[in-house]
């Protein structure tokens, strides 16, 4: 091997890490058959924590001609989703072997998801750009049909491939258009080409690049999969789905964008903007009438990423930072929210509907303020950690002159408030009806990651903010760097 | 007449339209639906090798061996979830995929 192709394996060594550890735990899985879903669950989580080890101390630089870049942003983004992974593995294990339906592929398929969400925060190129987000997808699709003998799984796995190819086919298209009216599939030689030429050929390849990012994130108005996915798909699986993969899309976004386009960001704003805006809409009125918590998760979600995406529609280093803090606390929240779900049951019944929380505070107090706090910080109430996310994100709209935006966002805030406080007065003020059975010993890893989110949303998140500053600072400023 | 750039990309620009509205329009069968979805996938395919021709770089053609490669393995993907959802269902209409809704 020549030096310089052991000097670009060092950079990706994450990426090597995490694929040829996914492989062999194929294998094992393969070999050893059924009985090996508990082995292969623990070896998966030591292999994404020793990945986000092995990125968190990788060397920084750029390989395979600029197709891969290990910069700050990318470490971080890396970091956060191994994590993230890391924990839904755990979450899902322990709630599969409850179901009987424990398997060694879904570990496996979350490491060779992660390994795709790796490509796609450090691509540096069109073409790593769309490996990256069809690994993570493929990987996504079985994942949301997991539970192949139950027709609300399949049917949300359906749905989700059907309209996630769609969005692949659309991003496709745009990269096609971009390629060809700047000659290079780069980022780098696509900001250079588009600040010296810029043309509608390239304005239209963006645009139908960003509606297939869209997409991916769920953004309105391509958010039609996400209600149906989340209340069909296992509750494990749609915790990974709202966190690891949402952060990773969002970073893609944010480089392609910032990286690429920075020269059009007066057009590329634009659009960001109006998805922005039909997201509050969506996500804060859609929300109102579900009955199903999922359900009403996905609109939360849909809401929340309006958020996110009005930091990168700022355009400035202050908004890139804005949306990666605010997508860390919103992992960690919404983690919060579904590990809780998990450790609910009555007669070994999963809690589905809102109207099931009623009356909880007699029966599990601690469970009960967890949820309060999580509910009170995805809705922004200050000191809560939401509250933090939505205030960098404000601010950074604000400061780049979008001042009407960042209003919209509050109203929408103040109308998605409705949802959370009404599980909020359900729990505490509500009786249980007659009849219903008290909920079940919960399982002792939902329970314990449900609480520790519901801890760092409050109070530990006032010390969190204190090394999450720096680090997203750094993280956003230190683009391309090599 | 010669065949040009802007021929290719008409008829790529023709094929994916063709593909998004067989998504859209069609209420049968989710099979027409895979159909579609490698329609479109092709119509990128063509965008990108006319491109790699007209430029001279080796790039677009290197982007259409790795579409083609992740063409295979969605068609394959969708497929088996497809077979999941008709034992599930017994029955592959689009209208039957309504369990859900809101």
């Amino acid at each position: 091997m020549t030096p310089d192709l052991l000097k670009d394996l060092n950079i990706a060594a994450s990426e090597s890490v995490l694929a040829l550890g996914g492989l062999v735990l194929l294998m094992i899985g393969a070999f050893l058959g059924e009985k090996s879903a508990r082995l292969v669950s623990i070896l998966s989580v030591a292999l994404l924590i020793a990945a986000a080890a092995v990125a968190a101390t990788g060397p920084l630089g750029v390989a395979f001609n600029g197709a891969y870049v290990a910069d700050p942003l990318a470490i971080y983004g890396k970091v956060a989703i191994y994590i993230a992974s890391a924990v839904a593995v755990v979450l899902g294990g322990g709630w599969m072997q409850r179901e009987r339906i424990a398997r060694f592929e879904y570990p496996v398929l979350i490491v060779l998801a992660a390994v795709g969400m790796g490509m796609m925060v450090s691509s540096g190129d069109l073409i790593s750009l769309y490996v990256g987000v069809e690994l993570h997808s493929l990987a996504l699709y079985v994942l949301a049909a997991y539970h192949r003998d139950d027709l609300k799984a399949s049917e949300a796995g359906l749905k989700y491939f059907v309209l996630g190819a769609l969005s692949s086919g659309l991003l496709l298209y745009g990269a096609s258009l971009i390629y060809g009216f700047t000659g290079s599939m780069r980022f780098d030689e696509i900001a250079a080409y588009a600040t010296a030429n810029p043309g509608p050929g390239l304005i239209f390849g963006l645009v139908f690049l960003i509606c297939g990012l869209a997409f991916k994130v769920s953004a309105a108005p391509f958010h039609m999969w996400t209600p149906d996915v989340y209340e069909g798909a296992p509750t494990p699986v749609v915790a990974f789905f709202t966190t690891a993969p949402k952060m990773a899309a969002m970073v893609l976004f944010a480089r392609a964008l910032s990286e690429g386009f920075l020269e059009a960001h007066n057009q590329w704003a634009q659009v960001l903007i109006l998805i922005s805006l039909a997201s509050f809409v969506v996500g804060a009125w859609g929300g109102l009438a579900q009955k199903d918590i999922q359900r009403l998760l996905a609109y939360s979600s849909i809401a929340n990423i309006g958020y996110a995406i009005l930091g990168i529609a700022a355009g400035t280093e202050a908004g890139l930072q804005a949306m990666i803090v605010f997508m860390t606390l919103y992992m960690i929240d919404t983690m919060g929210f579904f590990a809780i779900l998990l450790s609910l049951s009555r007669n070994g019944r999963p809690i589905r509907s809102i109207a099931d929380l009623a009356g909880l505070k007699t029966d599990r107090p601690v469970t009960a303020i967890a949820i309060t706090v999580l509910s009170l910080s995805v809705l922004g109430m200050p000191p809560l950690s939401g509250f933090w996310g939505k205030y960098y994100v404000f601010g950074a709209a604000a400061s780049a002159g979008y001042w009407m935006v960042a209003a919209a966002g509050l109203v929408a805030s103040v109308v998605a408030a409705f949802y959370y406080l009404r599980i909020i007065k359900l729990m505490w003020f509500d009786a249980a009806p007659e009849g219903v059975a008290k909920t079940d010993m919960a399982p002792v890893e939902s329970q314990w990651i449900g609480w520790a989110c519901a801890a760092f949303a409050f109070p530990l998140v006032i010390v969190g903010l204190t090394w999450l500053e720096p680090a997203t600072r750094i993280a956003a400023s230190g683009f391309g760097a090599g | 007449m010669e065949v040009g750039l802007q021929h290719y990309l008409a008829v790529a620009a023709m094929l994916f339209t063709i593909g998004v509205f067989g998504i859209f329009v069609n209420r049968k069968n989710v099979i027409i639906i895979l159909m579609s979805v490698e329609l479109i996938l092709l119509a990128v395919n063509i965008n990108f090798v006319a491109f790699s021709t007209y430029l001279n770089d080796v790039q677009g053609q290197i982007m259409a061996m790795f579409v083609l490669t992740v063409a295979a393995a969605e068609a394959a993907v969708g497929l088996a979830i497809l077979v999941t959802f008709f034992r599930n269902r017994g029955d592959i209409a689009v209208d039957d995929a309504s369990v859900m809704k809101g």
